[in-house]
């Protein structure tokens, strides 16, 4: 009897685990589920050429997202261009030429910087990282490579730039913590191999470290790429909010992050509001997507 | 110069490069940290703390309402996220094999990728049209859903540190497996969960695209969960971009109440962290 008693309390305690861990599988489902009912009437308006359309346009009911797509994409791009390199010596640097005590002190002070929350990037953005790249770093760029459509123009402090370089120092610690990991997973018979063979440290590295971590490496950078596609603030607080697609990466645009932010609450007519949640959809799937990708890389990582 | 010199100054070439990107990493840390202390420190006054804002115009005033608004959203996010997310924490630890729990984590994967400001649409979607207007409640549900992943993630890695001869040692006694989960392995490691809630919740304080249509924010004393609520973040967005040099001061001493909130309790949580990490370790 006492038996049975306490097997059928098993047995509740396993549903209730159960049921709570289905009904946060079904919130996900029901994210992408509201979303897309939400953007219906801006799917079956636009369909698919909404991503490849360029005017936006909401007082004339013009929607199109190609700006906000190119925005997203072009900040993203050139903070995962600027960040990936020192996110991955960084991480050489805490493995490899540290002793474990200060290296545990240097990952603390990197982990602190993906530990500041958005807004207070934006608000130094704003007051010092901006008027930096209208003073100093835009003449400088402009006087080594003018020539390059891609550094002409004014610069306003606020744009393509200022934003692409705040990504980059948010994301950092999103790259290095991960790739720090997979270097930790390296056999030290493998170092030791190389170092065998009279390799120098920078040989060894290449060698032994380097070229083994690749693919993992390659998913730290997916993983960047998803959290800089996703980030919002900071980014509508210095990116100047236009949407227009230019060549100078001085001139301001809008993410599609920044669009929701600054339009959701002014937004009053339907297909507005349909529009922007479309936006939001799309860039649910971009993310969720890169984020699949990396996590099937480093799956796969840790069978072999 | 022979070949080995060559090698030589790679060698050190590439550990000056290894430093120097070091020092690039860090530098904007230390640049924002002491931005913000000395702006922050300088802006922050008693008022700060005890005053609602001054019309515009007039100086002084303070942010009250956004703190006590901040800890309140944070507040209703935590009381739906923590029963929900220890509870698939302990399902997660408890049956590794399973294949929900396959499922259950590649969920918590994804949501814990989904843009913040995509989190806040759809809390909007779901809580403010219903409810007709902006209010505390959808800005928890937002912030919910934010700390649900992060709290899955480390009572699950937390429970797993338990020994099973722990959980067998409860079984050997007798105990149905009920008891050994909620009396032994949850109830054991109740100090070691909170510092999940801790890291969630100086994540959740933090946030900003989410609370900006849900939570909305005014500008007095509210303590009603139905309506409008101002929050630090989104208080500290609004002076940030106005045009008034006393609404920008505000900003900053805002930022850095919110700063040493985040950063002390992001460091408290590392900090025993680590320390459960090493004791299992050994």
């Amino acid at each position: 009897m006492l038996k049975l008693k306490s097997k059928s309390q098993d047995a509740l305690l396993f549903y209730i685990l159960r049921l709570i861990s289905i009904l946060v599988i079904g919130l996900l489902l029901l994210i992408i589920y509201i979303l897309f009912k939400s953007a219906l009437p801006s799917i079956v308006r636009n369909g698919l050429s909404f991503i490849l359309k360029s005017d936006w346009n909401p007082v004339e009911e013009q929607f199109g997202a190609l700006p906000f797509i190119f925005g997203t994409l072009v900040t993203s791009v050139i903070a995962l261009v600027l960040a990936t390199p020192i996110s991955i010596f960084i991480a050489l640097f805490m493995c490899e030429y540290l002793p474990k005590s200060i290296s545990r002190i240097v990952s603390l002070l990197v982990e602190m910087v993906a530990a500041i929350p958005s807004i207070v990037f934006g608000l130094w953005g704003i007051f010092y990282l901006a008027p930096f790249v209208k003073e100093t770093l835009a003449p400088l760029l402009k006087n080594y490579f003018g020539y390059l459509p891609f550094f002409q123009g004014p610069s306003f402090g606020i744009g393509i730039l200022t934003a692409s370089l705040i990504l980059a120092i948010m994301i950092v610690p999103t790259i290095s913590s991960i790739s720090r990991s997979i270097f930790e997973l390296i056999p030290q018979h493998q170092k030791e191999a190389a170092y065998a063979m009279g390799s120098t440290k920078y040989e060894m590295v290449k060698l032994a470290i380097i070229t083994p971590s690749i693919s993992g490496i390659s998913s730290a950078v997916v993983l960047g790429l998803g959290r800089a596609l996703g980030e919002t603030m900071a980014v509508t607080m210095l990116i100047g909010n236009s949407p227009s697609i230019t060549k100078s990466i001085f001139a301001p645009a809008a993410t599609m992050a920044s669009v929701m932010a600054n339009e959701y609450t002014d937004a009053n007519t339907p297909m507005h509001i349909a529009s922007l949640c479309y936006i939001a959809l799309l860039l649910f799937i971009i993310t969720f997507l890169s984020n699949l990708i990396a996590k099937t890389i480093v799956k796969k990582l840790s069978k072999t | 110069m022979n070949y080995r010199t060559i090698r030589n100054i790679k060698n050190q070439f590439f550990m000056m490069t290894v430093i120097m990107s070091a020092v690039l990493v860090l530098l904007p840390l230390f640049l924002i940290i002491k931005f913000v202390f000395t702006q922050g420190m300088s802006s922050l006054n008693f008022s700060f703390f005890t005053e609602i804002p001054k019309p515009v115009g007039e100086s002084g005033g303070g942010m009250k309402h956004a703190i006590f608004g901040t800890m309140y959203v944070v507040f209703l996010g935590a009381l739906l996220a923590v029963p929900i997310g220890i509870t698939c924490g302990v399902y997660l630890s408890e049956f590794r094999k399973s294949k929900l729990s396959k499922t259950l984590k590649l969920t918590i994967d994804l949501m814990s990728g989904i843009p913040s400001i995509v989190i806040g649409i759809f809390a909007y979607l779901v809580v403010v049209i219903p409810m007709k207007s902006f209010s505390a409640l959808a800005g928890g549900v937002a912030l919910s859903i934010i700390m649900l992943p992060i709290i899955i993630k480390t009572s699950e890695e937390i429970l797993k540190l338990v020994p099973d001869h722990l959980r067998e040692a409860g079984l050997a006694l007798g105990l149905p497996r009920w008891k050994v989960i909620l009396f032994i392995i949850v109830k054991g490691n109740l100090s070691n969960l909170l510092t999940g809630i801790i890291l969630a919740i100086s994540r959740a304080s933090g946030e900003t695209a989410p609370l900006l249509f849900t939570a909305f924010g005014n500008m007095y004393m509210s303590y009603e969960f139905n309506k409008p609520m101002a929050t630090l973040p989104v208080q500290i967005y609004t002076y940030a971009i106005s045009p008034f040099k006393d609404w920008q001061r505000q900003a900053w001493a805002g930022a850095f109440v919110l700063m040493i909130l985040i950063l002390s309790m992001n460091l408290f949580a590392r900090y025993v962290f680590l320390k459960i990490k090493d004791k299992k370790g050994n």
